[in-house]
């Protein structure tokens, strides 16, 4: 399929979308208090973003999400790859993080809360929880699924273990664990909301629970969109550097 | 000691001395271990080509696994240059059956994988590694990644990269196995004109009777399963070879020799199997 229809076919629905959405507000179907109109969407967004600093909101919940996200990468990639790597280590770790990553984030909260207070450490600290688990098992799994073949190979060229890991497991899995991080990123939104509707006083979520009281739909819709636009944006960036790092594996998709 | 030793003994040390090497694989619980590969001897002299022939599950990729230190056997020793043999080491290249280049390197990192690994300097690395490039006939291609390439050039890459490294000995684990015809009978004649060239010592697996009486100075012939080493023939005709002696008459009369024993320990293998 060339990439213009691609494009084309993409939008066109996001289009049909949107005016479906229209004609059922602004025909009365849906009471406005229900459903807000696309239209007075935007306007409210307008107001939010120019009037009420929303764009402040936004720029926390990204600093929570991202901030937590990193936390929980940097120690979740060189644990995943050593369990993915060495067969003592992954039984070690293997079955408490399987049974870790089934506690929900969000059940979390009031511990939390009761630990870390109501401050940014404890939304950093819902993030971590959420994504943590969940990246470290996928990273190792895709780094011990690495061609058994290519690392004797390696170790027929001279390789010790450390260079395996490292010029081998690593250099091999690096395109999935980008994706395996777009991934757990995108799931990684879905918590902070959830952190941000209990005390906070600020950020998308605590927008979303003021609007609540408010019957404000509009609101809340913009708010809901913003977060997938960000969603979306960061996602398109992933595929943009997963493309220009690694070229070697989009060939032959 | 086997004939197959005592045949070929030399005067010089062998660089390769395989000593009662033997693999069985542990059974389910309460069964008798399975054999892949009876105690096996066999010295390799500085300079051979020996081309090792069986039927499938013979254990001779098994042998040269062993060799590789990809594998351990169950007992015996293997000794190169005096000393035994207890990993992998860049010491012994191998080139394997299926593609097993690094599909994240292009064609030169990959030709320099192990010239890196020892940390040579980058701008000695690309000049070791154009040499074998171009000896392979892939000039043009360095910068192409695996991918891009047929499963020949693949090969013939994965083959500069063993010989890259300077080993002392090259393994070959079916390296053809997987090419069509035609191809296969290029890449027999590119790899022996660079044996001819280089004289490297060669361990070359493959079931393909042609390619073994072809590219070898020695051919061995191992039974079913388990596996030893029945036949040792010295291969009578002169270097260099071009691909026109597969019709003379001496080709033809060790072929058909090593034929019907091949077949015999097929048949064999197969009235195991039933």
């Amino acid at each position: 399929m060339a990439p213009g229809t691609r494009v084309g076919l993409g939008l066109s629905f996001f289009v049909l979308f949107t005016a479906l959405w229209a004609a059922v507000t602004l025909g009365g179907l849906v009471p406005p208090n229900f459903l807000a109109d696309p239209f007075t969407m935007v306007k409210s967004g307008w107001v939010l973003l120019t009037e009420m600093g929303f764009g402040w909101d936004i720029a926390m919940t990204v600093w929570r999400v991202v901030g937590g996200f990193v936390i929980a990468a940097a120690i979740a990639l060189p644990l995943g790859v050593l369990m993915g790597a060495y067969k003592p280590v992954e039984a070690f770790f293997e079955p408490f993080i399987s049974f870790a990553r089934y506690l929900p984030a969000s059940a979390f909260i009031p511990l939390l809360i009761l630990w870390a207070g109501i401050g940014e450490s404890q939304k950093l600290a819902v993030i971590f929880i959420g994504s943590f688990f969940q990246l470290v098992l996928m990273i190792a799994v895709t780094v011990g699924n690495t061609r058994k073949d290519l690392v004797e190979a390696a170790y027929t060229l001279g390789c010790s273990d450390a260079s395996i890991v490292k010029r081998v497991l690593i250099r091999g899995a690096a395109p999935e664990i980008c994706e395996i991080l777009r991934m757990v990123l995108g799931w990684a939104w879905t918590y902070v909301i959830v952190a941000e509707l209990i005390g906070a006083s600020s950020g998308i979520g605590h927008m979303i629970t003021d609007s609540q009281a408010l019957l404000a739909t509009d609101n809340i819709i913009f708010g809901i969109i913003v977060i997938g636009l960000i969603g979306l944006l960061s996602d398109l960036g992933f595929k943009w550097l997963n493309r220009s790092l690694f070229p070697w594996a989009q060939l032959g998709r | 000691m086997n004939t197959a030793s005592s045949l070929h003994m030399t005067s010089t040390s062998p660089i390769l001395s395989i000593q009662g090497v033997s693999r069985s694989f542990a059974a389910n619980t309460g069964a008798a271990p399975t054999v892949a590969l009876q105690a096996t001897s066999l010295d390799v002299a500085e300079n051979d080509f020996i081309t090792i022939l069986g039927p499938s599950g013979c254990g001779k990729s098994t042998l040269l696994r062993i060799v590789a230190g990809l594998d351990q056997q169950s007992s015996g020793q293997v000794l190169l240059d005096g000393r035994a043999i207890t990993g992998p080491g860049a010491d012994r290249g191998m080139v394997f059956q299926s593609y097993t280049l690094f599909p994240w390197l292009s064609v030169r990192d990959n030709v320099c994988f192990g010239l890196n690994e020892r940390g040579m300097p980058r701008a000695q690395q690309l000049e070791v590694a154009q040499g074998f490039i171009q000896k392979v006939g892939l000039v043009g291609f360095e910068h192409h990644y695996p991918k891009q390439l047929s499963g020949g050039m693949q090969q013939r890459t994965a083959i500069a990269r063993a010989l890259a490294n300077g080993p002392r000995m090259l393994l070959m684990d079916e390296p053809f196995g997987a090419l069509d015809h035609q191809t296969r009978e290029l890449m027999q004649e590119l790899l022996l004109g660079i044996w001819e060239a280089e004289r490297k010592t060669v361990l070359f697996v493959t079931h393909d009777i042609d390619e073994a009486v072809f590219m070898g100075s020695r051919v061995l012939v191992m039974s079913a399963r388990p596996g030893r080493i029945k036949l040792d023939r010295h291969v009578p005709i002169p270097h260099p070879r071009s691909y026109a002696i597969k019709t003379t008459p001496a080709f033809m009369e060790l072929k058909a020799e090593l034929t019907e024993q091949v077949r015999a320990e097929v048949l064999a293998a197969q009235a195991a199997m039933a």
